[in-house]
């Protein structure tokens, strides 16, 4: 994973695939082969990581660790209009909406306007919105807090211009 | 020869002798000795359950008080083993209840056990006192209901990290209200709720009770009002520590802990929020095992708890630990002797967790007594594996998961052989190992050298040729089950170091290069081993040379199994069979 000054070039890299496809298919392959071969004169040859597919049974975690993880640590990637990258936090550092808001704020350098269950966010040209399990564009801030932290996959910082009214 | 000792006197004498390997030894003096030993033994130990016959062992050991047995291999932990394999309790179970009738504990681990086997064990052993399952699968809750209600004296009822078909928490009021002996009762596995009222009144007439594992339908009120009915408690673990915070439920909790004088060993803390921790600060003095591998605690938030925890000797824990929390367990847990780090993000990519090799560097130097260690990190170094092994010498148990397969030291991008090298030359007392990262032949030729006590020895991904394999069987004196996944090696070594698996438990192999062409050979020539191919595929519809998905070879003398399922080949003894029928199911 290449990491530059805080960026990861990876979510910013041209692929093909469909708008909103999973980043990594994830295929079980029963095993991964080593490029190395059998004798000794590719002593020198390293070999070259393995295709990022899941491999059944690595790490060797008891399947309750594995599930369990999950729960643990939930990285969801943020984005915000007219800003060239992407950022990653994870939910599970923050107890409540003021704390996401603030660590949002400084990841962006931005401020978000004032919430009302009315009128969503006002004074401020920055909504914060969120995409849930079932694919839907929410307005972050709606629903009680461990509600959204267990279903929002995705941030989304829209400019107010942008806002469809629906919203 | 000089007088025979009479049986009466080699009985007291016998009467000193618990370990089973002694024992073993002294059944093999004369026919005399394995009479009174076989007599008189109480706790049995078969490692695997298909290298005798249950019936073999109820006919040798009348006098069975205790029956510990495991069945799938370990690489079954790791979904390795298809479902179906194997490991049935009850041919077990139907053996030791005809035969065995004082049998009062019974442990299994990796075994199938059906609700029928507990229903027989209810019914079969009047004096039953211990039933202890881990990782078992098979059964539900009706089962466990069936030993509840009939087990009049029983002390321990343990399901560790079992698959169970949870039909609901009613099996727990199938207690009997005169039911006072318990000692030990875990059901962390189990997903369903128990009505608290049930459990409150259980625990109140168990006045022995020091051991209460929960599961995480026991909120955080529940484990409050149980707490107070059983103060006496040595081993806790809690229910679900999420809640609302309300001030007056962390004082009560706060309490609740603060009374329990007695907690030695601390689990569960699943979805613990870090402000309820301070509510075991006034345990944590005396703690000597915490287990925070579910608890999403951070790091200051961590610091804050270990170093309270003075007298620990067993920690596990999750990266979320990082480093600098590690270097905390360093210096104010200084009795430490087991260490295990797990990943919380196993599965993720791009996790930048701040735990690496330093923390288990750290560890090595600051705690003394340290002598097992499980830990998983992304990437690893040489020279942490050098310090590591002078630091901790009296290391017994090394276990590194490199997370990234073929991963080198990232520091010099060299395999991490002088690593391992160092730690199986240094450690002269381990027993257990388990390696990774970029290893070539070379580290297995160190590890066969000199990790003469080694019994245990796990390897994913590594290696160059048979030579691996031929280093690790002809050197590691002291081997007693390998495993082994995607290393690119089979059939040489294995063919010539045959006579070596007879002295071994078992060897796994899975992903490697070993043709259904060997493993007919190796069959043939040993015995008293079954050599086991497990593919999806039959092995004769493919040429003699192509490599199988995977073998499990074990010495046995029960001969070969009678209850494999289709994906299970068994290759027959006879070389005058014909090759059509080479391999039977």
């Amino acid at each position: 994973m290449e990491v530059i000054n805080g960026l990861n070039l990876k979510d910013t890299e041209l692929r093909l695939g469909l708008p909103g496809a999973q980043e990594e298919q994830q295929q079980e392959v029963s095993c991964v082969r080593s490029n190395k071969r059998k004798n000794n004169d590719s002593k020198e040859e390293s070999a070259p990581p393995p295709a990022k597919t899941q491999i059944v049974g690595w790490p060797p975690l008891r399947s309750n660790r594995k599930n369990n993880n999950n729960k643990n640590v939930s990285y969801v990637k943020v984005s915000m209009d007219g800003a060239p990258y992407l950022r990653k936090i994870d939910l599970k550092m923050y107890k409540n909406y003021p704390e996401l808001l603030k660590a949002l704020e400084n990841m962006f350098k931005f401020t978000v306007g004032e919430y009302s269950e009315r009128e969503g966010y006002k004074g401020s040209e920055f909504v914060p919105t969120y995409e849930d399990k079932d694919g839907d564009w929410m307005l972050v801030g709606d629903v009680p807090w461990d509600m959204f932290s267990s279903s929002c996959q995705k941030l989304r910082i829209m400019k107010g211009s942008e806002v469809p009214t629906s919203l | 020869m000089g007088l025979r000792l009479p049986s009466k006197v080699l009985e007291h004498i016998l009467s000193f002798i618990d370990s089973n390997e002694d024992r073993n030894s002294v059944s093999l003096v004369c026919k005399s000795w394995f009479e009174t030993e076989r007599k008189t033994r109480k706790r049995v130990f078969v490692g695997n359950c298909y290298a005798v016959s249950p019936a073999a062992v109820a006919k040798r050991f009348p006098g069975m008080r205790s029956l510990t047995l495991k069945g799938k291999p370990h690489f079954a932990d790791y979904n390795l083993v298809p479902d179906g394999w194997g490991g049935y309790a009850w041919p077990w179970i139907e053996a030791m209840a005809a035969k065995c009738p004082s049998l009062e504990e019974i442990r299994l681990k990796r075994m199938v056990v059906t609700d029928e086997c507990l229903e027989k064990i209810a019914a079969s052993f009047k004096d039953f006192k211990v039933l202890v399952l881990t990782s078992c699968e098979g059964f539900s809750t009706d089962g466990i209901a069936a030993i509840a209600a009939t087990c009049r004296n029983l002390r321990v009822l343990e399901l560790r990290e079992c698959i169970v078909e949870d039909l609901g928490g009613d099996w727990l009021s199938y207690f009997p209200e005169t039911s006072t002996s318990l000692v030990s009762l875990d059901f962390s596995c189990l997903d369903s709720e128990v009505k608290i009222s049930d459990l409150e009144r259980l625990v109140s007439r168990s006045p022995n009770l020091k051991s209460l594992k929960l599961n995480p339908a026991v909120t955080l009120d529940g484990l409050v009002s149980l707490l107070r009915r059983a103060p006496q408690l040595t081993e806790l673990g809690t229910g679900s520590f999420a809640a609302q915070l309300k001030p007056e439920a962390f004082s009560k909790l706060s309490e609740a802990f603060s009374n329990c004088k007695q907690l030695q060993s601390l689990s569960g803390l699943w979805d613990v929020l870090p402000e309820y921790l301070p509510a075991l600060y006034s345990v944590c003095p005396g703690l000597t095992s915490l287990n925070l591998s579910y608890a999403t605690v951070r790091m200051p938030d961590l610091v804050e708890l270990l170093r309270r925890c003075s007298k620990l000797q067993k920690l596990w824990v999750m990266d979320l630990i990082e480093d600098k929390g590690l270097e905390a367990v360093a210096s104010y847990c200084k009795e430490l002797r087991e260490l295990r780090v797990f990943p919380s993000a196993p599965d993720l990519d791009e996790a930048n967790i701040p735990l690496t090799e330093q923390g288990l560097v750290f560890v090595s130097k600051g705690c003394r007594k340290l002598e097992s260690v499980l830990y998983f990190c992304v990437q690893f170094t040489n020279a942490a594996l050098l310090t590591i092994a002078r630091k901790r010498p009296n290391l017994k148990c090394f276990r590194l998961c490199v997370i990234e397969p073929f991963a080198p030291d990232y520091k010099t991008n060299e395999p991490l052989d002088k690593g391992f090298k160092a730690i199986a030359e240094g450690c002269k007392d381990l027993r257990r190992l388990s390696v990774s990262g970029l290893l070539s032949d070379k580290a297995f030729k160190y590890i066969g050298k000199h990790a003469k006590k080694v019994r245990m020895l796990s390897i994913a991904f590594a290696g160059d040729s048979d030579l691996m394999l031929h280093h690790l069987l002809s050197g590691c004196e002291s081997l007693k089950k390998l495993e082994i996944r995607d290393c690119p090696f089979g059939d040489t070594a294995l063919l010539e170091h045959a006579a070596k698996l007879e002295t071994m438990r078992s060897l796994w192999m899975s992903s490697c290069f070993v043709s259904f062409g060997a493993c007919k050979l190796l069959s043939q020539k040993m015995p008293r081993l079954n050599v086991e191919v497990i593919d999806e595929h039959p092995p004769e519809t493919r040429p003699e040379s192509s490599p199988v998905e995977r073998i499990y070879i074990y010495r046995t003398v029960a001969g070969p199994r009678m209850d494999t399922p289709e994906f299970v080949w068994t290759i027959h003894k006879n070389p005058e069979i014909g090759v059509s029928h080479l391999a039977i199911k």
